[in-house]
């Protein structure tokens, strides 16, 4: 299950789909939007996403995550619009039939979503907004 | 040839458009669909050398050649999670 939308994200139903009865171990992760960046009280993050490619970009690390760890099933599902603080972004779960794979391929979802997936977050603060991640000068970097 | 480029976030807010339809010529590459899209939309430009490029929902080079009714996203840094 690799998905993104615009309800409020479910870490059960996740969990449901990856269960397998294969599977020793079940790693999760949800980010949560906080309410405070680099010293901006941020009121609400907006989020988002190039929907066909960000859930092409969601498989795609999926079955990476599948040639490097043995692993059984995985499901990510990214949030869209408007997220108040506390509320789950992105929820991530893997089962595994030991518990190391699991926690690396969770680990290694969530850090490739944050460089390739095409899924963007504005963040809402006290006296303005900024989209995350144009307002410094990244090099940009292909590659693949 | 017709190109369908589509902004997303920061771009989308500059270029005023989430979805537009450009007439470029044939044998033209990302890149100078995007130099032509700065000429159309001046605010774009600052934007530049951040950008990756998206084709038919596929990471590409900016030298990449395009085709008749290609989708076409800049992707400004993504910051899922």
């Amino acid at each position: 299950m690799f998905r993104v939308t615009q309800e409020p994200l479910n870490l059960q139903a996740l969990v449901d789909y990856v269960t397998d009865p294969e599977a020793g171990a079940i790693v999760t992760f949800i980010g949560t939007t906080r309410n405070h960046n680099e010293g901006r009280r941020v009121i609400s993050l907006d989020y988002e996403a190039y929907p066909e490619m960000a859930e092409k970009e969601l498989k795609r690390l999926g079955e990476e995550a599948k040639r490097r760890w043995k692993i059984q099933r995985m499901a990510i599902v990214h949030r869209v619009g408007r997220v108040e603080i506390t509320e789950p972004s992105v929820v991530i779960a893997v089962a595994a039939a030991h518990r190391d794979d699991a926690f690396q391929a969770c680990r290694f979802a969530i850090e490739e979503i944050k460089k390739s997936v095409p899924i963007w977050k504005k963040e809402v603060y006290e006296g303005g907004e900024i989209w995350i991640g144009t307002q410094s000068g990244q090099p940009f970097n292909l590659s693949k | 040839m017709k190109v369908k480029v589509k902004f997303f976030a920061i771009l989308r807010e500059r270029a005023g458009a989430g979805e537009i339809m450009k007439e470029i010529g044939e044998g033209s590459t990302v890149i100078e669909l995007w130099d032509a899209l700065t000429r159309d939309y001046p605010k774009l430009a600052p934007a530049r050398m951040h950008l990756l490029y998206a084709v038919n929902q596929n990471y590409v080079a900016p030298d990449h050649v395009l085709h008749d009714q290609d989708e076409v996203v800049f992707v400004p840094p993504v910051s899922g999670g």
